[in-house]
């Protein structure tokens, strides 16, 4: 110390010398303040997800009687549209036909209804390629057509031809009576 | 910033304040004494064209949240939001005029920066040791078409809900983490009131970042000084000018001629680069029969769709935009200025007909035809007289561009380059006098 004006902080006896001691300082200090900006960053992250109030608008009433055969309702449902069709036994017989057909997702019909109800196709009409909402009746299938960029839809809603990946998925539903069904 | 400062305050106030914030010596040193190469010529006024854009856009926009409701709830006629875009068109006092404004000063602001950019790439201001200064531009970029992409969301329409669908569900096609992700995006099952809401949000908020941003990048401009059209440094004081008045005149006089054509968008052909769907209020339920993004994402539009595997072409779409980024360690070649890269040149003029080509593809169908009364025949998966194949074309090209630079930094053999930016004008030997004027014509 006798040549030294300065003393080295903190003026321990082996502070400045011992690297393990400051080190230890400097690397809690620093994991101290990562956690805390990260636990305060994930209420502000995580604030973006669907809220309560979303979340308990998630499920509908539908009454199947609205729709006439051959025809389709559209429903919102949790801000989506969900296509109703009463199909035609020629659509089914289309679809049941062509289930082993070569496909890109490839189902059954039997699989895209409920037991016993083929004549009620529920499916969410979300084009799986970018979303937008396929067309009723168009497409070389007879099922939908997506505007967007060409997606081809069969009567049993599976992709056939175009950029889409994945049939038009199925919300979750049941039937509570006859003719009524529950989405969500 | 470079060399020592030459201002010196004049009053007894400006003194005072020198001594505790020097705040007009950096305004001096930046904007007023700032050395400048003396050859830039009218593509360099651009980027004092783009800051006068962000500061129209800010004050517009700012207006505009005044009266702008971000409500997707539905109202009589449409959504809270949309009628209260047709309020501010049709009750606030110049509301429509500000609006226009607004709108149409997005696409100039594009038109603006895309200049801009190719002016960047062409002579070579992205190199050694300019390469932050690139990023950071692509960096303003980035932030204004997440900007633009949600302010367009903002008043509700059709295109506005399509347009917000169709962007946000490309991170769906991300494995594992698109669903979840599309969900936070969305504040929902589908895009809705929430993401209204945060778009607008954002909206508001982005643009102040890029002008934190552009400060970094006029820093960073500041720290080198300015490329030039010869590519070559300055070497001495013959070499420059002051900023003021050259460059604050030749850059105001370009200001008025593009304020010009920006007001002859506003006043006369206001909805032109618009779609008439976005003054149909949005409707979850049915999906206009022909979606289109805005022109200036037209080419990455195209990109996305020349692919046939979603996660692919997404890939893509998002790699044009990120090869930029890299454009310093792609093109090597220790010649700046494409004006004595013959080969170079070429290539970067079939570039940019490539891109606006390319934009001309992502306004048409994929399935349209491009010779109507040709019938052409299916190629693979598509007819080759469809854009469908234009696009495909065009796309490669686009990515062929830099590897072709990449290659071309090491097997061309540019032209002989000026030894300064005054040399062969003050005291050119050889040269006889017409072609060092023809030279500086030239570019
Ligand atoms: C980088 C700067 C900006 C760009 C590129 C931009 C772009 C856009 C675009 C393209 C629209 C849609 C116009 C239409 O078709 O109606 C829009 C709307 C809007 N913007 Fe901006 N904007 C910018 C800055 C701002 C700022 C700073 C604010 C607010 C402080 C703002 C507030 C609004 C509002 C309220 C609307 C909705 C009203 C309308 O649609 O006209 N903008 N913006
Ligand atoms: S969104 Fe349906 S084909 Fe692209």
């Amino acid at each position: 110390m006798a040549n030294t004006v300065v003393e080295s902080y903190p003026p321990t006896e082996h502070g400045a010398d011992d690297p393990n001691r400051r080190d230890f300082i400097h690397i809690a200090a620093a994991t101290a303040a990562v956690g805390g900006v990260a636990v305060f960053a994930w209420p502000l992250i995580d604030e973006m997800n669907p809220s309560a109030d979303v979340l308990a608008l998630a499920s509908i009433e539908f009454d199947l009687s609205k729709v006439s055969l051959g025809q389709q309702v559209v429903v919102k449902w949790q801000g989506k549209p969900v296509f109703v069709r009463y199909r035609t036994p020629k659509e089914i017989a289309e679809a049941v036909k062509d289930d082993n057909a070569p496909m890109k997702d490839p189902a059954t019909d039997a699989s895209r209804h409920k037991p016993g109800k083929a004549q009620y196709l529920i499916l969410v009409g979300v084009c799986t390629h970018l979303g937008c909402v396929p067309n009723f009746g168009l497409g070389d299938y007879g099922g939908w057509l997506c505007p967007c960029h060409g997606s081809v839809y069969d009567t049993a809603g599976r992709i056939r031809k175009g950029p889409a990946p994945l049939n038009l998925l199925m919300p979750n539903y049941a039937f509570t009576s006859d003719t009524k069904i529950k989405i969500g | 910033m470079s060399g020592h400062s030459t201002y010196k305050p004049k009053t007894g106030f400006t003194r005072w304040l020198d001594s505790r914030l020097p705040i007009i010596r950096l305004g001096w040193d930046s904007f007023v004494d700032f050395p400048t190469p003396k050859n830039l010529n009218y593509w360099w006024t651009f980027g004092g064209i783009l800051a006068l854009c962000l500061g129209i856009q800010i004050a517009t926009g700012v207006v505009l949240a005044m009266h702008y409701v971000p409500s997707g709830l539905a109202a009589p006629g449409g959504s809270l939001a949309f009628n209260s875009v047709e309020h501010i068109m049709r009750d606030v006092n110049h509301g429509w005029m500000i609006r226009y404004i607004h709108a149409n000063g997005a696409s100039m602001f594009f038109l603006a920066v895309y200049i801009h950019m190719f002016r960047g790439i062409y002579y070579g201001s992205f190199k050694p040791p300019r390469e932050v200064l690139w990023i950071l531009g692509c960096i303003i970029y980035l932030l204004m078409m997440a900007t633009a992409f949600m302010g367009y969301v903002l008043p509700w329409g059709q295109m506005s809900y399509f347009g917000a669908v169709v962007i946000t569900n490309l991170f769906g096609a991300l494995p594992i983490v698109g669903k979840s992700i599309t969900t936070w995006l969305w504040g929902g099952f589908a895009v809705d009131n929430p993401t209204l809401n945060r778009f607008f949000s954002l909206h508001y908020l982005l643009p102040f970042m890029i002008a934190g941003v552009v400060v970094l990048h006029i820093w960073a401009l500041h720290v080198p000084g300015n490329n030039n059209p010869r590519g070559v440094e300055v070497k001495s004081k013959a070499d420059t000018v002051p900023f003021h008045p050259y460059y604050t005149v030749k850059d105001g006089f370009a200001m008025v001629v593009f304020l010009i054509l920006f007001a002859s968008f506003v006043f006369y052909m206001p909805d032109a680069l618009g779609h008439p769907d976005n003054y149909v209020p949005a409707n979850p339920l049915v999906t206009p029969a022909h979606i289109v993004p805005e022109w200036y994402f037209l080419p990455f539009y195209a990109i996305l769709r020349a692919v046939p595997d979603k996660l692919t072409g997404v890939l893509c779409m998002f790699g044009a935009v990120g090869v930029l980024f890299v454009l310093p360690w792609i093109d090597r070649s220790k010649t700046r200025s494409m004006r004595y890269r013959p080969t170079a040149r070429l290539f970067f003029l079939i570039f940019i007909v490539d891109c606006l080509l390319l934009g001309l593809c992502g306004s048409h169908e994929p399935d349209d035809k491009i010779f109507a009364n040709l019938a052409g025949f299916t190629f693979i998966d598509s007819n080759l007289n469809s854009y469908t194949w234009l696009s495909r074309i065009l796309g490669l090209y686009y990515f062929g561009f830099y590897v072709i630079l990449f290659f071309l930094s090491w097997t061309e053999k540019p032209l002989p380059v000026p030894e300064s930016i005054s040399e062969p004008v003050l005291k050119g030997p050889a040269l006889p006098k017409g072609a060092t004027a023809e030279a500086e014509k030239k570019g």
